[in-house]
């Protein structure tokens, strides 16, 4: 039974639904958006039991023709991955929703229907397994994310949402030159059109046209990630943004990026991942200490925790490049946990911004005393962030520490220093927001947080010491994935390798015996 | 009826249509009658544009040639024409002009386009396009009242009669050279010729191109663009954009097509320095423009700068990617002035960007149509302009001209900037209350919708439109 189809468009079908709400009736909107917000979450738990824990490869696939006369499928399928970052998402998306019942005033029904869409995006991105499908997804997404921000965002929101699209469409305009390149490269291979991702990945490809799709492919994840230097759009878009959609940005957004190359360009170029393997280390170096020394100056909460994103996936793009079992798993995990802890600071620093109607560090002081259940939170999801032990945080970051380490020493070195900075700018943060007396009268008469607002952060908070303390649940899915996945890498090169010797040996009996050809034939048929 | 006439039925229903019109203005001057018979003529001869299937392909003595091409570029003109038709109701009707004419000049152009599509001989190809000329003076300076109307009818008279002399004077040498006027035998001429970079065809394929180049309004050939798009009424606009355009692309495709075009390689390098320029020169100049109806001017010259690159990689694969551009981009630009002579209220049309502030917190369901269509010219997925751009660029890496393809994606991407600041616009909440639009005509509104549903519709599943245009347009 195909259970992608349903997760996938119940958000679009319940978005259209919603589209025939009268605008007026704001509080049914709300309440229709929510109820399609969890159907979509039950279906993903549907998917999740769905999901064989020790299965290799895709699991429940679909695969119809499509567009027949240029070979497009609609295929799906997920792999542990995916199916963690699926689950995210729907989380996630009730959060959002819950988190926009106040803040939300003018044009409810549009800023709904575009979350609605959205998620559907979202979904479609990791269950894609046909490229032209997977970059229909990927742009679809920013529409609905260009709306979300130019219209319901901050001040400068025009300039922050036009500067979004134009980034990522951008990378992803050179990622479909590179598409259509591996399409007919693969029809000379093969003899036949498709896009399917599993069978471009079991073609050969040059080492110099591997190297220029590689850049093209990376462009556009690196871009979304987003890695040092291509960042400025994430801090305007960020700050600019409403809660919901610095939620939805941070913690399934960004994913993309490091999903693509996961995905998409290590395993269909491995080659070139390797011959990458130290520049795009070094520029994760630079983003985990860049992006963390930048947070420490920020002003604003929100940019601090859109600038600690930065810091944090280049923690997990370094994870990917160790190229290397436990780094790679980190990785994956630490995306994860990024969504979650990421998601609940910027779902956090919305609840005092409701209240406040200003994000300034300098405006707060000593909300402990006046806001003691919002402290307690914002202190574990801040630890969380740093990465202490038994929060989630400390899982992922610890593994790909090893692993960077057991790949080069000095990428561990430096990225440790990483973890040490961003428990200074969070606890200073912290310290600075937190305690103290309360030296703005304004300050005095804020509410703590209300019923609605503990239910946005109990599940969020609940995963965050779950998966500190018991992450057997994400490793047993995600182990098989990675490990398939580095295998290929491997395998692909090594058989290179191989033919490449054999190469060698050849030339080198020929020029000595003549016996070229019979040699020849020999290492075509090994 | 002899044979070969049958399968002219469509360009003769159309041409009876524009006589009965006339005689019906001369009777009585009924604006709904008027466009009723427009309409039902021009859903006769769209019939017949299928019902001619089976007699297919068939020349029409030497001048013409009805084949699956013609067929395909027809039913695209028609419909066009129709969508035109009644966007020019709505856009009359509050406007005191003599309206009835409207109709029978509409059906002449149409008339002019669908000889040209069809055309297979230098007579029936400059025939055609001076039919489709000189209803557009007509068309475009129809508001008499309006200066800037005027001004843009006058300087289309003027270039375009320019660009025919250069057109005419290409011919004849044409002619001269190798004595003959009919496409196919010239592809004979031209294959027996030993030398093709004689000083007298090169010229003469340049002044062609001229000719061809300024009705395309490609660079450098594009400057009457701006001034008459915004000067024509909305509707006029609607079909300049597409059903003259597509009509002399079509044409441009099968005398390329035909006479294997692609052997002249200075021509190649010619079109393909023409593409770069129009891409890029249309979208940068779109950028600073305040003027919705001034944006889409030059975003077209853009446009047909990306369907130059197809066309230039040549092959089934550039007719297949062309014809379906011209249908996506047809669709688009048809709503998007369609949207504007919607809102226009008597006077003065609605076509600055600050005419369009808000306009999604006054009329939701238009904002989100022109959003729709829009998104589909800048190429966003989802949308039939993400699927027409994305088999130009395939067309372009099947030729693996990189430069143009790379050219493509920088110059797409300046053109999303200037179709979101549109967007941005519309969605921005007003401070001031804006001028109150007219109400929006049923009839006009429903068009928009089907026109962004089959926007989105051909964006999901362009299967069996690609497989139609296999069909028909492979036929060249």
């Amino acid at each position: 039974m195909d259970w992608l189809t349903p997760l996938i468009f119940a958000p679009l079908v319940g978005a259209i639904i919603l589209a025939f709400v009268p605008s007026k009736q704001t509080e049914t909107i709300k309440g229709v958006a929510l109820i399609i917000a969890i159907i979509t979450f039950i279906l993903s738990l549907f998917v999740y039991a769905q999901f064989d824990k020790l299965g290799a490869g895709m699991q429940l696939t679909v695969n119809v023709p499509w567009i027949t006369s240029l070979g497009i499928h609609y295929h799906l399928g997920i792999d542990g991955i995916s199916l963690l970052l699926i689950v995210l998402t729907t989380v996630l998306t009730i959060l959002a929703i819950l988190s926009s019942w106040r803040s939300i005033t003018e044009g409810v029904k549009g800023f709904f229907v575009s979350m609605l869409i959205l998620t559907s995006g979202m979904i479609g991105v990791f269950c894609a397994l046909d490229l032209f499908l997977f970059y229909i997804f990927w742009e679809v997404m920013l529409i609905p994310m260009y709306f979300l921000i130019g219209i319901w965002g901050g001040p400068r929101r025009v300039y922050a949402a036009i500067k979004f699209v134009l980034f990522t469409m951008f990378g992803s305009l050179l990622m479909l030159v590179a598409i259509l390149y591996l399409y007919f490269q693969y029809h000379s291979f093969a003899g036949v059109y498709t896009f399917d991702m599993l069978k471009l990945m079991q073609m050969p490809i040059a080492i110099n046209p591997q190297h220029w799709l590689f850049v093209a492919f990376a462009l556009a994840f690196a871009i979304k990630v987003p890695l040092w230097p291509f960042h400025t759009w994430l801090p305007d878009a960020h700050v600019q943004a409403p809660t919901a959609g610095s939620v939805i940005l941070a913690g399934v957004l960004l994913k993309m990026g490091t999903y693509g190359f996961i995905r998409i360009a290590m395993p269909m170029f491995p080659d070139a991942t390797a011959t990458f393997v130290p520049y795009i280390a070094i520029l994760s170096v630079i983003a985990i200490i860049y992006g963390a020394l930048v947070s420490m100056v920020q002003k604003d909460i929100k940019s601090l925790v859109a600038f600690s994103s930065v810091s944090h996936m280049g923690f997990v793009m370094l994870g990917l490049f160790a190229l290397n079992q436990e780094a790679v798993q980190g990785a994956v995990i630490q995306m994860i946990n990024h969504g979650i802890s990421t998601g609940a600071l910027f779902l956090l620093v919305g609840m005092i911004y409701e209240r406040r109607h200003t994000r300034l560090i300098a405006e707060f002081g000593g909300l402990g005393k006046v806001m003691p259940v919002f402290s307690a939170f914002f202190m574990i999801v801040m630890l969380s962030s740093i990465g202490l032990p038994f929060t989630n945080g400390f899982v992922g970051e610890f593994l790909i520490l090893l692993g960077a380490f057991k790949a080069n020493v000095w990428y561990g070195v430096f990225a440790a220093t990483g973890v040490i900075l961003a428990a200074c700018y969070m606890l200073w943060m912290y310290q600075r927001v937190v305690f103290g007396k309360v030296t703005n009268p304004e300050n005095e008469k804020l509410t703590d947080i209300n019923w609605r607002e503990r239910i946005i952060l109990i599940p969020l908070v609940v995963l965050i010491f779950f998966i500190g303390i018991y992450p057997t649940p994400l490793f047993e899915r995600t182990e098989p994935a990675v490990r398939q996945v580095i295998a290929h890498i491997e395998q692909t090169r090594q058989a290179k390798q191989d033919l490449e010797r054999i190469d060698e040996r050849t030339l080198a009996l020929r020029e000595g015996a003549g016996l070229s050809q019979k040699v020849t034939e020999k290492g075509v048929t090994r | 009826m002899d044979i070969e006439y049958q399968a002219l039925w469509p360009v003769i229903i159309v041409a009876i249509t524009s006589i009965v019109v006339l005689l019906q203005a001369a009777i009585t001057r009924r604006h709904a009658v008027a466009l009723g018979l427009t309409i039902v003529g021009l859903i006769a001869a769209f019939i017949a544009v299928i019902g001619v299937g089976p007699l297919l392909p068939q020349s029409v003595g030497v001048l013409l040639v009805m084949d699956g091409f013609a067929q395909f570029f027809m039913g695209l003109i028609i419909a066009a024409a129709i969508v035109t038709a009644v966007l020019g109701y709505a856009y009359l009707r509050r406007r005191n002009e003599q309206r009835e004419e409207f109709y029978i000049v509409l059906l002449l152009a149409t008339l002019g386009s669908m000889v040209l599509t069809a055309a297979s001989h230098f007579v029936t190809f400059f025939l055609g396009l001076e039919i489709l000329s000189v209803s557009l003076y007509v068309m475009i300076a129809y508001l008499t009242e309006e200066l800037a109307a005027l001004e843009a009818g006058v300087k289309y008279l003027i270039l375009a009669a320019a660009s025919s002399a250069f057109l005419l004077f290409g011919m004849a040498l044409i002619y001269a050279e190798f004595g003959t006027m009919q496409f196919g035998p010239l592809a004979d001429a031209l294959a027996a010729a030993e030398d093709l970079s004689t000083p007298i065809v090169l010229v003469a394929t340049a002044l062609m191109l001229v000719g061809i180049g300024f009705k395309l309004a490609i660079v450098p050939f594009h400057v009457w663009t701006p001034d008459v798009y915004t000067g024509a009424p909305a509707p006029v606009t609607a079909f300049v954009a597409s059903v003259s355009k597509s009509a002399v692309f079509a044409l441009l495709l099968r005398y390329f097509f035909v006479t294997d075009g692609y052997q002249f390689d200075t021509v190649m390098i010619a079109l393909a320095v023409i593409a770069i320029a129009s891409m890029l020169i249309g979208n940068i100049l779109a950028l600073i423009q305040e003027n919705v109806k001034r944006i889409l001017a030059y975003s077209s010259i853009a446009h047909l700068g990306y369907m130059l690159v197809a066309f230039i990689a040549g092959g089934d694969r550039a007719l297949e990617a062309v014809a379906y551009y011209l249908i996506v981009y047809s669709l688009a630009v048809l709503g998007s002035f369609g949207i504007i002579s919607l809102i226009s209220p008597e006077g003065r049309e609605r076509m600055s960007l600050e005419d369009f502030r808000g306009l999604f917190w006054q009329r939701p369901r238009l904002a989100i149509i022109f959003t729709i269509l829009l998104l589909s010219l800048a190429g966003i997925p989802v949308t039939a302009g993400f699927v027409g751009k994305f088999y130009l660029v395939l067309a372009g890496v099947a030729a693996a001209h990189w430069v143009l393809v790379v050219v493509l994606a920088i110059a797409s991407l300046i053109g999303i900037y200037y179709y979101f600041r549109i967007m941005a616009v519309m969605y921005a909440r007003r401070d001031t209350p804006a001028a109150s639009t007219p109400t929006v005509s049923l009839s006009g509104a429903t068009l928009l919708g089907l026109l962004a549903a089959a926007t989105i519709y051909l964006g999901v599943y362009p299967d069996q439109l690609l497989l139609l245009i296999r069909r028909l347009v492979l036929t060249l």
